[in-house]
């Protein structure tokens, strides 16, 4: 927890702001704990969602914390199967941010749904052309496999194990993230394509939007693991300065790519100023809320990174570059959702028939306070679940008397 | 025949069409698993004549295709934009006919203004769901809780939806809404008539909806009742149609601009309608086929 952590410190400051923290956190489990109760009595009302714009903050929050969970994984995965030595002390952190993350999409998705208590039917009634069956497959396979892989690391870490059964785990690990990666890029693009597939909605109906979904999930989900890392790292040693600069840079490189596919995904179909998708590129630019991509996405989430983890080194300083990348990146997610439904298939649609109840036949979305709230608390079961975690299994940051655990 | 008996006949087949109806209804909530009829008796005693209305042709048209085999008859729709006076009757009809709750709709009628000032216009489009012969909605499905049927149309098992609205988003023609569960007491209007206004729409709520031939009663709650928590769409009366009833909206059309019938069967007016020179999709690039049409 982070009292404990931070308390060994011994300053009084540092005490305090932990208690902050903690107060914080409190606030948002109670605010959140309404807000699922609300959820649970009266379903979907309070959200601004309508027939017309039927996802919103919720699924953009999904996509989020299933791209954190596939990016960190992937990171850990790959460190495992091409035995990258240097970002080995990070694996077990980044399964379990993996483990940690996808849980929360995974509430969110699910208070989303009109019948939560149907959605066992997705695994008994398989429909094999939908992309969202398959997505929802993918990721209760992929959730199997990190508990798996995180409880072997776990085994493999117990004193007085004989060597020969620690090799085995290790060995079986590594299979286990050989099967990963696939299923890792199946699930995070998969979700991509469960927009892209529908070619009803020019917005989401491009072959780079699961390519793209793809390197979103890689970019915020190693921010996510550098914040942690600089943030909860035991030793501020010279290793963990070395390990900083290279996720720095790791992430330098992300950054820059998104960016360049962010180009081609606006400027491509717009370019010439005709066409729906123009206007929907103009909505996200020069619309209402054209602050979420010009200050939140790119100022706070490209530039100020690019700037800071291009001009320094510092461990900290890269921390907060990472954390911005990574808490920003929720905009990204945002602009992907809401522009896609934002415009009447049929002109005129918007004013043919109104709903003065529940104002649920518009084309205007902004989340309301309980979409806030339910989203407060989700993050709030996260962080609970990550502080239990680390509590419980603190071999998640490595001990430097330890063997190598990527082997030979 | 002088005008005068023509309007005394059609007032005796309106009376005997609508005496029928009432018959049948009150039959299939006495007994709903003896509700099969095969003819309508009194159609017998009208002789089809050219000229006659247009409700009664399609009327005949329907009862000849429920004879038939469920695979064998095609359900399509036409309505003729130009005899659209955009009165929204279809639209009333249907909220009526299928209890539907704020929020929900199957067949706004769309106003469209073209040209610019002083040189303008208006044009109706109603909207029903297309019917796709390739529906975008079916695929999508992750429970399989939609498909088309035999006849062509696309329905929804609510007692499987579980509410994610990913058809919703698939639907290039925006055919399907979500029922959120909102009833219409929940602001009634105030003022002198409010009390009145209040009962009305509780009265309403508690309404059933006979939709696919079954009672549907909804409710929020923790586990809210079908159809509250589902995608919902249009079903062209696929309930009204058992008991050889025409969709409401057909009935409801003041100007008798929607017509509805078999399109595998070339004597029907809807058959007949949808293969005339004027006849258009919408959006047909899409490949979605709609067994709707539309008359220019």
């Amino acid at each position: 927890m982070a009292v404990s952590s931070v308390s060994s410190i011994g300053t009084t400051n540092l005490v305090s702001r932990a208690r902050l923290l903690w107060a914080l956190w409190v606030l948002a489990a109670i605010i959140g704990g309404l807000g699922f109760l609300e959820r649970l009595l009266h379903g979907d009302q309070a959200t601004d969602f309508s027939s017309y714009i039927p996802w919103g903050l919720w699924v953009a929050a999904y996509i989020y914390f299933s791209g954190l969970s596939a990016g960190a994984f992937l990171l850990a995965a790959a460190t495992y199967v091409f035995r990258i030595r240097v970002l080995e002390p990070i694996c077990r952190l980044a399964l379990l941010l993996a483990a940690v993350t996808l849980p929360m999409g995974l509430l969110m998705i699910g208070f989303d749904l009109g019948h939560l208590e149907r959605a066992y039917l997705i695994i008994i009634r398989p429909q094999f052309h939908s992309m969202m069956a398959w997505m929802v497959w993918l990721y209760t396979a992929y959730l199997i496999l990190v508990v798996a892989m995180l409880w072997l690391s776990f085994k493999s870490v117990q004193p007085g194990r004989n060597p020969e059964a620690v090799t085995n785990d290790r060995a079986r690990v590594r299979v286990l993230a050989i099967i990963g990666i696939p299923l890792a890029i199946g699930f995070a693009g998969g979700v991509g394509a469960l927009f892209a597939t529908l070619a009803a909605r020019e917005f989401w109906h491009s072959s780079l939007f699961p390519i793209f979904f793809l390197v979103g999930a890689l970019t915020s989900g190693t921010a996510l693991v550098t914040a942690v890392v600089s943030w909860q790292w035991p030793s501020r040693d010279a290793a963990w300065k070395d390990l900083m600069t290279l996720l720095g840079r790791m992430l330098l490189v992300l950054i820059l790519i998104d960016f360049i596919l962010e180009l081609a995904e606006f400027m491509t179909p717009s370019w010439y100023q005709i066409g729906s998708f123009y206007e929907l590129t103009r909505y996200v630019l020069f619309g209402p809320y054209w602050y979420v991509f010009w200050l939140v996405h790119l100022l706070l989430g490209v530039l100020v990174p690019i700037l800071l983890l291009a001009k320094t080194r510092s461990p900290v300083i890269t921390g907060v570059a990472a954390a911005l990348v990574a808490v920003t990146f929720f905009a990204v997610r945002l602009n992907l959702v809401i522009p896609g439904l934002i415009t009447p298939e049929l002109r005129g649609l918007e004013k043919a028939y109104s709903d003065p109840i529940g104002n649920r036949l518009i084309f205007a979305y902004f989340p309301s306070w309980f979409e806030w709230q339910v989203l407060l608390g989700a993050i709030a079961f996260g962080v609970a679940l990550w502080y239990v975690v680390i509590r419980l299994f603190p071999w998640v940051f490595p001990n430097p008397a330890q063997s190598s655990e990527v082997g030979q | 025949m002088d005008r005068r008996s023509f309007l005394k006949l059609g007032g005796l087949i309106g009376g005997a069409l609508g005496a029928a109806d009432l018959l049948v209804i009150g039959d299939a909530l006495a007994n709903p698993t003896a509700d099969r009829i095969t003819s309508l008796p009194v159609l017998d005693r009208v002789k089809a004549e050219p000229g006659e209305d247009v409700l009664i042709r399609m009327q005949r048209d329907l009862v000849r295709a429920m004879n038939k085999g469920i695979e064998k008859r095609r359900w399509g729709m036409v309505i003729d934009t130009r005899k659209c006076v955009g009165c929204h009757s279809c639209n009333v009809g249907c909220i009526m006919e299928n209890k539907l709750p704020p929020g929900v709709v199957y067949r706004p009628v769309i106003d469209q203004e073209v040209g610019s000032y002083p040189n303008v216009g208006r044009r109706f489009l109603p909207r029903p769901c297309m019917q796709c012969e390739n529906p975008p909605c079916v695929p999508v499905c992750p429970v399989k809780a939609t498909w088309k049927r035999p006849d062509g149309v696309v329905v929804i098992d609510y007692n499987v939806c579980i509410g994610c609205r990913y058809c919703i988003t698939a639907c290039p023609y925006q055919a399907r809404t979500f029922d959120f569960g909102e009833n219409w007491d929940s602001k009634a209007a105030s003022g002198n008539d409010g009390g009145l206004a209040l009962q009305t729409c509780r009265k309403y709520g508690q309404e059933p909806s006979f939709e696919y031939g079954a009672i549907w009663r909804r409710g929020e709650g923790v586990i809210p009742k079908s159809p509250v928590g589902n995608a919902r769409k249009c079903t062209f009366c696929l309930h009204r149609l058992e008991h050889r009833q025409l969709p409401m909206c057909v009935t409801t059309c003041i100007g008798r601009a929607t017509l509805f019938g078999d399109l595998n069967d070339p004597t029907t007016l809807v058959s007949q309608q949808a293969t005339r020179n004027n006849a258009v999709s919408l959006k047909p690039e899409l490949g979605t086929k709609p067994k709707v049409s539309y008359l220019l």
